[in-house]
C-alpha cells in the first residue's frame, strides 16, 4: 500500500476547500467547502491509521464526522437565519461586525 | 440474571426511542411502552435481587466489562458491576419509577406534551439504572450527566412560564458546578489508579494504602463537590427547592427517590476512597459529616416556613439527605444505604401524595388546602402514614433506618448524634405542622376538592404498605438471608473490611422516638392553638402561659436587653465617652493636620505630574494603535480565513526549513 497516493488525493481536496472558503461568495458553498477540507483530513486520518495499523485513526475520523456533522447543523441554521433578515446569503455583504 | 444486568437499563432506553417514534400514533399516546418497559425492568431487577440474596455467603459481585476501545493502553469501555449496594438500587429506581408512570397516566392527563413527557421519564430511568449499575468511575460519570439533563428537561416540562425554565437553568447550572469536582476527581483518581477506571480496583488500592493519602484526600474531596451538587448539601441545595417548579410526578421520582440519592449512591460505592481520605475510620471530624450534619438542621429549620407543600417537602428532601451523607462520614455505611432505601419509598409516597393534593385543589399553597380528610379519604391515609414514616414512629420505614443513623453516630461521633437527634425533632414538628394545614381544620381554598381518580390513588396506597414494611427489613424479623445489613454489604475482595455493624441500641431508639414525638407534640400544640383561637389556647391558662412563652422566645430578649445590656451599657458609656472626647480626638486630628499636609505635596508632584502622564500617555498610545489596527478588522470571514491560512502556510514552511 502507497500512503502518498491518499496523502496527494487527500492535499488536492482540502486545497479546494481552501479555495472555497476564500473566492466563494455564497455562504452555502463555504460551509460546504469547509466540509471538503474536513473529509481532506478524514483521509489522511484513516490512511494514516491503516498505514500503522492502528484503529486510532479511524477512531478519530468518526469523531470529526460527529462533529462535522453539528457544524453544518450550526452553520447551516445560522445561514438561513441570515437570509431571511437579508434576502441573501452573499457573505461579502455580511460585515455587521466591522470594526 | 445478575449478569445479564445490563438488559435493566437497556430496556427503558429503549423505552424512550420507541416512544418518541410511534408514541403519538398509539391509543395510551406513548404511555403503555414506557410502563411495559419499566414493568419488565422491574421483574429482572427483582430476580436479581432475589438470585443475589439466594447465594451463599460469601457472596461474589458480579464483573463484566467490555472493551470498546483502547487508547495508549488505557482500556475504554462499559461494563456491569452487581452486587448487594447495586440490586437495591436497581429495585428501587425500577419500582419507584414504574409506579410514577402509572401516576402520571392519571396526573399528566391532557397535557400537551403528553408523549414527550413519557419518553423523558424512560430515558431518566435509563440513565439511573446505567449509573448504578457501572463499573468504571467513566461510565457512572456518563449517567451522572444524563440523569443530570433528563432533570433539565423535566424540571422544564412546562416552559412557557419564564419561572419553570428558570428553576430548570438554575438546576442544570447549580448542579454543573459541583460536576466540575465530580470530573477532576475522576481524572486524579483515574491516574491515582495507575490509569485505570475500574472501580472495585480504585476501592482495593485505596483500602490497602497503595495511593498516597494526600492524593486520596483531593480526590474525593473533588468527588464530594460533585456530591453536593447533585445529593443536594449545603450550601449547593439551592436548586432543589426550585425544581419543585416541575410536575409532581417528576418531583416524586427524580428530586425524592432517585436521582438526588445519586450523590450519596457514589459515597458509597467508592466509599474506599472517602474512608481512606477523609481518615473515617480513625473517628476524625471530616468534611463529610459536618457537610451532612450542617445540612440536615438548616433544611430542616427552612420547612417550618414555607406555604408550598411542595417546598415543605423539597427541604425535607434536602434534610434526609444530610442524614444519609451524614451517616457515611460517620462510618455508618449500611445505616445511609439503608436510609437511601426507605426514604425512597415514604419519600416517593408523600410527594404522589402531595401531587394528588395538588391535582385536586389546583394550587401548591397550604394557604388554600385546609380540611381535605374529608373530601380525600385515601390521600388523608396514605399521606399520613408517609409523614409518620419520615417522622420515624415506630415500627414504620423511616425509623429503623434512621435510628440506625443515630446509633451508628453515637459511636465516636457523639456530636452528630446530637445533630441527629435535633433533626428527628424538627422533621417530626414540620411534618406535624404540613399535615395540619393541609388536612386539618376548615377548606380555605375555592372550588371543589375530589378524590383522585385510581390510577393515581393506587400507586399511594402500594407505597403506603410498603413505607410500613420495608423497614423491617433491617431488624432482626427479616430472618438472616434477607436481614438488610446482610445482602447490602460493601465489600472489597482482597481488602479488609471497614464497616462495621452496630447492634440495636434500645436507649438510642428510645431517645430517637422520643424527640420524634416531642416534635410531633409540640408542633400539634402550637398549631391548634396559634391558627385557630377557638383552640385550646383561651380554655387552659396552662397553655396560654406555655403559648406566651414560646411567642416571647422564652423571654431570652427581654433577660438580655433589660437584665443584662442595660445595667452595663450606661457606665461603660459614660467612661468611652470621656476617652473618646479628651484622647482619642486630639490624636485624631493632630494625625488629620500631618496627612492634609503630606497629602498636598503629593497631589502637587506625583500625582499631576508623573501618574497623570503616564495614564493619559497609555491611553493615547492604546488609542492611536486601535485607530491602526482597526482597518484589519473588515467584518469579512473570508479576510479572516485569509489570515488564517496564510499564517498556517507560513508557519508550515517555517518547520519544513527550520527542522
Amino acid at each position: 500500500m502507497y500512503l502518498n497516493q491518499f496523502l496527494m488525493l487527500s492535499a488536492v481536496l482540502f486545497a479546494m476547500g481552501v479555495y472555497g472558503v476564500l473566492a466563494r461568495k455564497n455562504g452555502v458553498l463555504v460551509l460546504m467547502s469547509i466540509e471538503l477540507m474536513l473529509n481532506a483530513v478524514n483521509i489522511n486520518l484513516v490512511a494514516f491509521g491503516a498505514f500503522n495499523n492502528t484503529v486510532a485513526g479511524q477512531t478519530f475520523a468518526l469523531f470529526v464526522i460527529a462533529i462535522a456533522a453539528a457544524e453544518v447543523g450550526v452553520g447551516l441554521a445560522i445561514i438561513l437565519l441570515i437570509f431571511r433578515n437579508r434576502a441573501s446569503v452573499d457573505i461579502d455583504e455580511i460585515d455587521a461586525m466591522r470594526g | 440474571m445478575l449478569r445479564n444486568a445490563w438488559l435493566i437499563p437497556l430496556i427503558p432506553a429503549v423505552s424512550a426511542v420507541l416512544i418518541l417514534i410511534f408514541g403519538k400514533r398509539l391509543p395510551g399516546k406513548g404511555a403503555e411502552i414506557g410502563i411495559a418497559a419499566l414493568t419488565a425492568s422491574f421483574a429482572m431487577a427483582v430476580a436479581s435481587m432475589v438470585q443475589w440474596v439466594g447465594e451463599h455467603e460469601p457472596r461474589e459481585a458480579v464483573e463484566r466489562h467490555f472493551t470498546w476501545f483502547d487508547l495508549g493502553g488505557v482500556d475504554i469501555g462499559a461494563g456491569i458491576h452487581v452486587d448487594g449496594l447495586t440490586v437495591m438500587m436497581l429495585v428501587v429506581v425500577t419500582f419507584i419509577s414504574l409506579l410514577v408512570h402509572v401516576y402520571s397516566t392519571g396526573y399528566m392527563n391532557g397535557d400537551r406534551r403528553y408523549t414527550y413527557f413519557f419518553a423523558a421519564l424512560s430515558l431518566f430511568t435509563a440513565s439511573m439504572l446505567l449509573l448504578v449499575v457501572s463499573d468504571n468511575t467513566l461510565q457512572l460519570l456518563i449517567g451522572w450527566e444524563l440523569v443530570g439533563v433528563c432533570s433539565f428537561m423535566l424540571i422544564g416540562h412546562w416552559w412557557e412560564e419564564q419561572a419553570n425554565s428558570d428553576a430548570a437553568i438554575k438546576a442544570f447550572l447549580t448542579t454543573r458546578t459541583g460536576d466540575v469536582g465530580l470530573m477532576l476527581g475522576v481524572i486524579t483518581l483515574f491516574f491515582a489508579a495507575g490509569k485505570n477506571f475500574n472501580i472495585e480496583n480504585l476501592n482495593r488500592m485505596a483500602i490497602n494504602g497503595d495511593i498516597s493519602h494526600g492524593l486520596l484526600l483531593a480526590g474525593a474531596a473533588l468527588l464530594f463537590l460533585g456530591v453536593m451538587g447533585k445529593s443536594a448539601q449545603f450550601p449547593l441545595h439551592v436548586w432543589l427547592p426550585d425544581a419543585m417548579a416541575g410536575p409532581t410526578p417528576v418531583s416524586a421520582l427524580i428530586h425524592a427517590a432517585t436521582m438526588v440519592v445519586a450523590g450519596v449512591y457514589l459515597i458509597a460505592r467508592v466509599y474506599g476512597v472517602f474512608w481512606t481520605g477523609f481518615s473515617i475510620g480513625d473517628g476524625g471530624i471530616n468534611l463529610i459529616a459536618i457537610i451532612g450534619g450542617a445540612t440536615v438542621l438548616i433544611a430542616a429549620a427552612l420547612a417550618f416556613v414555607q406555604d408550598d407543600i411542595k417546598k415543605v417537602l423539597a427541604y425535607s428532601t434536602v434534610s434526609q439527605l444530610g442524614y444519609m451523607v451524614m451517616a457515611l462520614g460517620v462510618g455508618a455505611w449500611t445505616a445511609g444505604v439503608f436510609h437511601l432505601f426507605t426514604h425512597a419509598f415514604f419519600k416517593a409516597l408523600l410527594f404522589l401524595g402531595a401531587g394528588s393534593l395538588i391535582h385536586a385543589v389546583h394550587s401548591n399553597n397550604m394557604s388554600e388546602m385546609g380540611g381535605m380528610k374529608k373530601y380525600m379519604p385515601t390521600t388523608f391515609w396514605t399521606f399520613m402514614v408517609g409523614s409518620m414514616a419520615l417522622a420515624g414512629i415506630p415500627p414504620l420505614a423511616g425509623f429503623w433506618s434512621k435510628d440506625e443513623i443515630i446509633n451508628g453516630a453515637s459511636h465516636g461521633y457523639e456530636l452528630f448524634m446530637v445533630v441527629g437527634l435535633l433533626g428527628a425533632f424538627m422533621t417530626a414538628a414540620y411534618m406535624t405542622r404540613a399535615c395540619y394545614l393541609v388536612f386539618f381544620g376548615k377548606y380555605r381554598g375555592h372550588g371543589h376538592p375530589h378524590e383522585s381518580p385510581p390510577a393515581m390513588a393506587r400507586p399511594l396506597q402500594i407505597l403506603g404498605v410498603l413505607s410500613v414494611v420495608v423497614g423491617l427489613l433491617g431488624t432482626a424479623l427479616a430472618g438472616h438471608t434477607w436481614r438488610f445489613a446482610h445482602w447490602v454489604r460493601f465489600e472489597v475482595p482482597g481488602a479488609k473490611e471497614i464497616v462495621e455493624e452496630h447492634t440495636f441500641n434500645l436507649t438510642v431508639a428510645t431517645m430517637s422516638v422520643g424527640a420524634g414525638l416531642i416534635g410531633i407534640g409540640i408542633a400539634a400544640g402550637y398549631y391548634l392553638r396559634n391558627t385557630f383561637p377557638r383552640g385550646m389556647a383561651e380554655r387552659s391558662g396552662v397553655v396560654r402561659t406555655g403559648y406566651k412563652v414560646l411567642v416571647n422566645k422564652y423571654y431570652l430578649d427581654n433577660l438580655f436587653i433589660d437584665g443584662i445590656i442595660r445595667t452595663i451599657q450606661y457606665p461603660i458609656a459614660k467612661a468611652a465617652y470621656w476617652i473618646n472626647q479628651k484622647v482619642i480626638d486630639g490624636a485624631v486630628n493632630s494625625v488629620g493636620v500631618g496627612a492634609r499636609k503630606g497629602a498636598q505635596v503629593m497631589y502637587d508632584v506625583a500625582d499631576q505630574k508623573v501618574i497623570d502622564g503616564a495614564v493619559n500617555g497609555a491611553g493615547l498610545t492604546a488609542e492611536e494603535g486601535g485607530i491602526v489596527l482597526r482597518r484589519t478588522q473588515t467584518g469579512r470571514v473570508q479576510t479572516y480565513a485569509a489570515f488564517l491560512f496564510g499564517a498556517s502556510a507560513l508557519i508550515a514552511v517555517g518547520l519544513v526549513l527550520f527542522t
